[in-house]
């Protein structure tokens, strides 16, 4: 079967350990991960994983119910990329000269929808948060220019249907009352 | 009157109890009716061992003579009580040499809470002396693990871990303790817990799916049912029977599965996978409608999954969702424990009997009797064979005893030809196949069920790996029986030279020590059998006696067995010889 990107959701209670319990299944599995981020969610005290992996079908659904087995998750899910949004969010820094002495690079900026974030004498930061082909064109167009420092990070995404999240932390309250 | 005093005894006790971390492990345990621990004790830890020996009237600690064995030991506590079985350890070395017996919990389900001690937290990452990443190395193979840095949560976790362990599928938890949370004060209550909001071990079951799988199983012309381990864990034995007896439906069984239906029922028709038995292999491949009963389709027992039972429409009865369409894709998925899914299927199936399919089953049978069993059972030639020495003990348990077995081709054998009237009584380490398992199991299996006969069966290469626990059945006087089945060879590994690699006999030949010796060194009585004639008289005297015993068969050095599915191979392509 063929394969293709998904972004499995964890909703995790904030444990110390938990990143290397779900790691350990991809692990265990040898599967690659193309990228990993967490935060906290919208609900107080429970965090949320953004993972994007590349894989057939029949295997991500595996993959989620082994995530959805550990004792600290809430629940997974796993989507493609047409049922998400999604952004990644990219750091450019580049040396101030070039700012100045390049017009050009100007005009990069301004067309590629980035912000500049930081200006010193020495350098620049611009930021630019869009899909990977986005980021990427950037980094491409400005590395004529010398770029000092380039950092993408990971997919954070969310999910066009509900994730009812809070409805099963509302169930269990209410069953256990 | 009385009530008020019953009311000031519960106020008493709900009231907090200014105590150190360390004392607090030993009333949770306590509180959770873990009145037996095994472990083995070290710096980390001796703060508990120091409690341990202040309630020593009150909680029995069996000292190990490796923390291994003291895993195993758990094991085969909790597989014969069906309690939780407890070990600790100390941390480091102490520590890792508990992840073998975790690793053998976790994939065969066996509820069990390991506590390890831990350096103290302001050592933690400054690789002091005997620190190890417990949690990291043990994260893979637990059902859950924490580690406590502070006394106050030691309660909490405790209770936890226990509701973890045994509840759902069963598993094994970890909790590293640090020395200093062991010797801070803290305020001590107890509550257990009955409920984690992340987790939910018991899914409802759908009614929609036992209306399609009765549909299924009435309208089944040659039904098989496989059952696995889940039977047992799930306490599911009586509704078992009930449904078979009812349906009609042959049922055969998985290595764990085995003792959870007596051996003579006549619905019990043998055992499926890589050595099991003829017809239950061949005719999974025949079977119209396939119901898995608390198994798991492990590669042992179906071999080539593209050819396995690709013309039956299969139902799963399974509570871990993580197992449904995992290896084999399911028609109907009844994902609930099957004491529950059981009842409701055997209300509403018709009362049925398939007697030509069953002569099926009778027909196979016959061949494998005359190509396999019998010879096996009433060998001619000379040299015992592993299965006369198993139908020996046959004879003199009548299937009462417990079977412990290690891992190889004694264990096939046994799991084969052993009688079982009653569940809980093979103890086997299956999905891990841990050599060394079956001494030490056998110690926790008898501890855990003292009214019954245990024998542990042992391969002469197991033996030798966890052979040191002798110390701990002579230092407690534990009335196992072992049976070393002694080929002087790694008898599977053996067999698979002679069938896969030209007979190249690579490190599998054991020289091996005096074991009768060995084990009178631990003053266990002990004898050698190595003639047909004299192996009745050694068994009897084995059975008969109310100590500790080592029995000794010198079996056939090249002994093959059979039936075999080679790995990969289809379940149709079962060999007789």
């Amino acid at each position: 079967m063929e394969q293709k990107i998904f972004t499995i959701s964890v909703y995790t209670e904030n444990n110390i350990g938990l990143l290397n319990r779900i790691s350990a299944i991809f692990l265990k599995r040898h599967i690659n991960i193309e990228s990993f981020s967490t935060s906290e969610s919208e609900i107080k005290n429970v965090f949320r994983f953004v993972i994007v992996v590349k894989m057939t079908p029949e295997k991500v659904v595996k993959i989620v119910k082994q995530i959805e087995k550990q004792i600290d998750v809430i629940r997974a899910y796993y989507h493609t990329d047409e049922e998400t949004i999604f952004q990644e969010n990219a750091l450019y820094k580049v040396k101030s000269s070039s700012l100045f002495e390049e017009r050009h690079i100007q005009n990069i900026i301004k067309e590629s929808h980035s912000n500049i974030v930081t200006v010193s004498p020495e350098f620049f930061v611009i930021e630019k948060t869009g899909f990977r082909r986005e980021t990427e064109q950037l980094r491409k167009d400005l590395e004529p220019y010398g770029l000092l420092q380039f950092v993408r990070s990971g997919r954070i995404s969310v999910s066009k249907a509900k994730m009812k999240i809070s409805e099963i932390l509302n169930t269990f309250n209410n069953n256990n009352i | 009157m009385e009530t008020s005093i019953n009311e000031k005894i519960k106020k008493k006790a709900a009231e907090p109890l200014q105590i150190s971390g360390a004392e607090a492990v030993i009333r949770c345990l306590l509180a959770e009716d873990a009145n037996l621990v095994y472990g083995y004790p070290g710096g980390a830890i001796m703060p508990i061992y120091d409690e341990l020996y202040k309630f020593q009237d009150q909680l029995h600690h069996v000292m190990a003579r490796h923390e291994q064995g003291a895993t195993h030991a758990a094991q085969g506590y909790a597989r014969t009580s069906g309690k939780v079985g407890v070990a600790l350890a100390t941390s480091g070395p102490g520590a890792t040499n508990l992840v073998t017996g975790i690793a053998d919990a976790q994939i065969d389900s066996t509820p069990m809470v390991c506590i390890t001690g831990q350096v103290a937290s302001h050592l933690l990452g400054s690789d002091a002396f005997q620190e190890t990443d417990i949690i990291g190395i043990s994260t893979p193979v637990t059902k859950w693990n924490y580690q406590i840095t502070r006394a106050s949560e030691i309660p909490e976790i405790m209770a936890k871990a226990f509701y973890i362990a045994r509840s759902g599928r069963p598993g094994p938890v970890l909790i590293d303790i640090t020395k200093d949370a062991q010797f801070e004060e803290f305020d001590f209550t107890y509550e257990k817990c009955d409920g984690i909001r992340s987790y939910q071990p018991y899914p409802n079951l759908s009614m929609e799916a036992v209306e399609e799988a009765v549909e299924l199983i009435n309208q089944a012309k040659k039904p098989l049912l496989v059952w696995g381990q889940g039977v047992i864990l799930g306490r599911a034995e009586d509704e078992f029977k009930f449904f078979l007896e009812k349906s009609g439906i042959p049922a055969v069984w998985t290595i764990l599965g085995l003792s959870a239906l007596a051996t003579d029922h006549p619905s019990n028709r043998g055992m499926v996978g890589m050595h099991g038995n003829y017809a239950p292999n061949l005719l999974t491949n025949e079977c119209d409608v396939l119901i898995a009963v608390g198994m798991r389709f492990d590669d042992r027992v179906t071999g080539d999954l593209t050819t396995y039972a690709k013309q039956a429409k299969v139902i799963h009865l399974e509570l871990d969702p993580s197992e449904v369409n995992k290896n084999v894709i399911a028609d109907v998925v009844l994902l609930c424990d099957c004491k529950t899914s059981l009842l409701e299927l055997t209300e509403r199936i018709s009362k049925k009997k398939y007697p030509k399919w069953i002569q099926r089953f009778d027909e196979l049978d016959s061949i494998e009797e005359k190509k396999v069993i019998h010879s096996d059972l009433n060998p001619t030639k000379p040299g015992l064979t592993m299965g006369e020495s198993i139908a020996m003990i046959n004879k003199y348990s009548k299937g009462d005893a417990v079977i412990v077995t290690d891992v190889g081709q004694h264990q096939m054998v046994a799991c084969r030809y052993a009688k079982f009237n009653k569940s809980k009584s093979n103890i086997t380490s299956g999905g891990l196949g841990t050599m060394g398992f079956a001494l030490p199991a056998a110690i926790g299996a008898k501890m855990g069920a003292m009214d019954r006969e245990v024998v542990a069966v042992i391969g002469d290469g197991g033996y030798q790996m966890t052979i040191q626990e002798l110390g701990t059945i002579f230092q407690q006087q534990i009335a196992v029986k072992i049976v070393v089945l002694n080929n002087d060879f790694l008898g599977m590994v053996r067999q698979w030279q002679q069938l896969f690699f030209d007979k190249r006999y690579a490190s599998t030949e054991m020289v091996n020590p005096d074991f009768v010796t060995i084990a009178k060194g631990y003053q266990i009585q002990a004898k050698r059998v190595d003639e047909r004639k004299d192996l009745d008289q050694a068994v009897k005297e084995m059975m008969n006696s109310d100590k500790p015993y080592f029995l000794e068969v010198c079996v056939e050095k090249e002994g093959n067995v059979f039936p075999m599915i080679a790995t990969g191979a289809s379940v149709s392509d079962i060999r007789l010889e």
